[in-house]
């Protein structure tokens, strides 16, 4: 029996790439036998994907250039990462003295350390993402956030990520006390006055992907990377936090295009042409 | 397949893709280059999953990010449009579908190239873009009437649109 219900235009658009359960499939064709506006709204969708995909199949099949062999890229990769081991030692040495050597004997061996991070993190977002007047301490426009939580932290906070992609404008920060020591959070606010906060302290972690927790109503996405846990705090919604993540994990490893490419970046390019 | 194969068996099709999105064989080649040196890099970030998806969700971000800083560079500009004279039969064809792609948002251009050239389902190219399914499926709806209204010979008036 064939569902005769009238066909929408997304519908249309399903049919023509192809992803209309087939029970459905002949449901389109007879109407499109019947309405010719339709039909040729639908031919001339299939002309254009012919159009795009005869200008660009043919490129899938060029040799492809030596300058994207990958034992190449891994050799600039290495380099790369010589640097940023180099700079990564450098913030360390910088913030390593005071409370790290007191805690280090009980950061050792808790497997769950991110995990108690994330914990802190979330319970400090659900707090201060309902602060009306005051969800920040320091403000964004104050040029002394960034280097007050750097030396509070003891890293080496260089600029806050950029999420304006994301409609996200940055607030600002405060510090916060844990139980492995200081803590930063930024928060960032939408256009709509959704709050996301971003966590960031010592972790002696090694490097881990992301990791989603949920607490109540709220997700928090974390990872570690080169000395730093890092907690994205946000609505329970991973599909909306992943990309910010990767934003945030990206633009942090100074590789994103905000301010300007680094001189790694044009390392590799360089070696690679 | 190791890790490394499987990124190296996405290589033509991601050439293929930046091709399309940047048509410009230079800039593709520049974007392919850093997906693969930061999809080298987040290995410890891939924990199983589509690595078609991924990479291409790389790509997709850093175009994105390449296409901002451009627009803060007013002096560039991404468009190819003056230097090719009319012409007819198939390379004309060639062309104008170059341009209207040129033409779309770059979102719109992104989730259009993923169902149409490199196969994607609506799904997938929802988790490579960040957003939901409908979201996907509007932005192929205006990128088709875009595409249409520039094959038929329209201004397209609405071309920041998201």
């Amino acid at each position: 029996m064939v569902d005769r219900s009238p066909v929408t235009e997304d519908e249309l658009h399903v049919y023509v790439d192809g992803e209309l359960p087939a029970d459905r499939r002949e449901a389109v064709e007879i109407w499109l036998a019947n309405h010719p506006d339709d039909a040729a709204r639908v031919a001339g969708w299939r002309a254009q994907s012919e159009m795009i995909r005869s200008r660009y199949a043919a490129i899938a099949d060029e040799p492809v250039p030596r300058r994207l062999a990958l034992d190449r890229l891994s050799r600039g990769w290495r380099t790369w990462a010589t640097v940023a081991a180099a700079v990564i030692v450098a913030f360390a040495i910088g913030g390593a003295t005071g409370w790290m050597a007191r805690s280090s004997a009980t950061i050792a061996a808790s497997s769950s350390g991110l995990e108690a991070m994330a914990e802190e993190a979330l319970t400090a977002h659900q707090l201060y993402i309902g602060e009306v007047r005051h969800p920040i301490e320091v403000a964004a426009t104050e040029a002394h956030l960034l280097p007050w939580l750097s030396r509070r932290l003891g890293l080496q906070l260089a600029r806050t990520p950029n999420l304006q992609a994301f409609d996200l404008t940055l607030l600002g920060g405060r510090l916060l006390p844990s139980k492995k020591g200081p803590a930063a959070l930024f928060m960032y606010e939408s256009g709509s006055g959704e709050r996301i906060t971003l966590y960031v302290a010592r972790s002696t972690e090694p490097r881990s992907s992301f990791r989603y927790k949920v607490q109540d109503k709220y997700g928090a996405l974390r990872w570690s990377d080169g000395g730093y846990g890092w907690v994205l705090s946000g609505p329970n919604d991973k599909s909306r936090l992943k990309p910010i993540a990767i934003a945030i994990y990206e633009q942090l490893d100074n590789r994103g295009p905000t301010p300007a490419r680094s001189s790694a970046d044009q390392l590799i390019s360089r070696r690679g042409s | 397949m190791s890790f490394r194969q499987s990124i190296e068996g996405t290589i033509p099709a991601l050439r293929r893709y930046a091709r399309a999105l940047t048509r410009n064989a230079e800039t593709a080649d520049d974007l392919v280059q850093d997906t693969l040196v930061r999809a080298l890099r987040s290995e410890h970030l891939f924990h199983g999953g589509d690595m078609r998806s991924w990479l291409y969700t790389i790509l997709t971000n850093l175009n994105r990010n390449r296409l901002r800083s451009l627009a803060r560079r007013p002096a560039m500009t991404p468009l190819n449009e003056d230097d090719a004279p009319d012409a007819s039969g198939p390379e004309a064809g060639r062309r104008d579908i170059e341009r209207a792609l040129a033409l779309l948002a770059e979102e719109q251009r992104a989730a259009l190239l993923l169902v149409v050239l490199e196969g994607l389902t609506y799904r997938e190219v929802a988790e490579v873009q960040g957003v939901p399914i409908g979201t996907v499926m509007s932005r192929l709806a205006r990128a088709r009437i875009q595409i249409k209204a520039h094959l038929d010979g329209e201004r397209p008036a609405l071309r920041r649109i998201k």
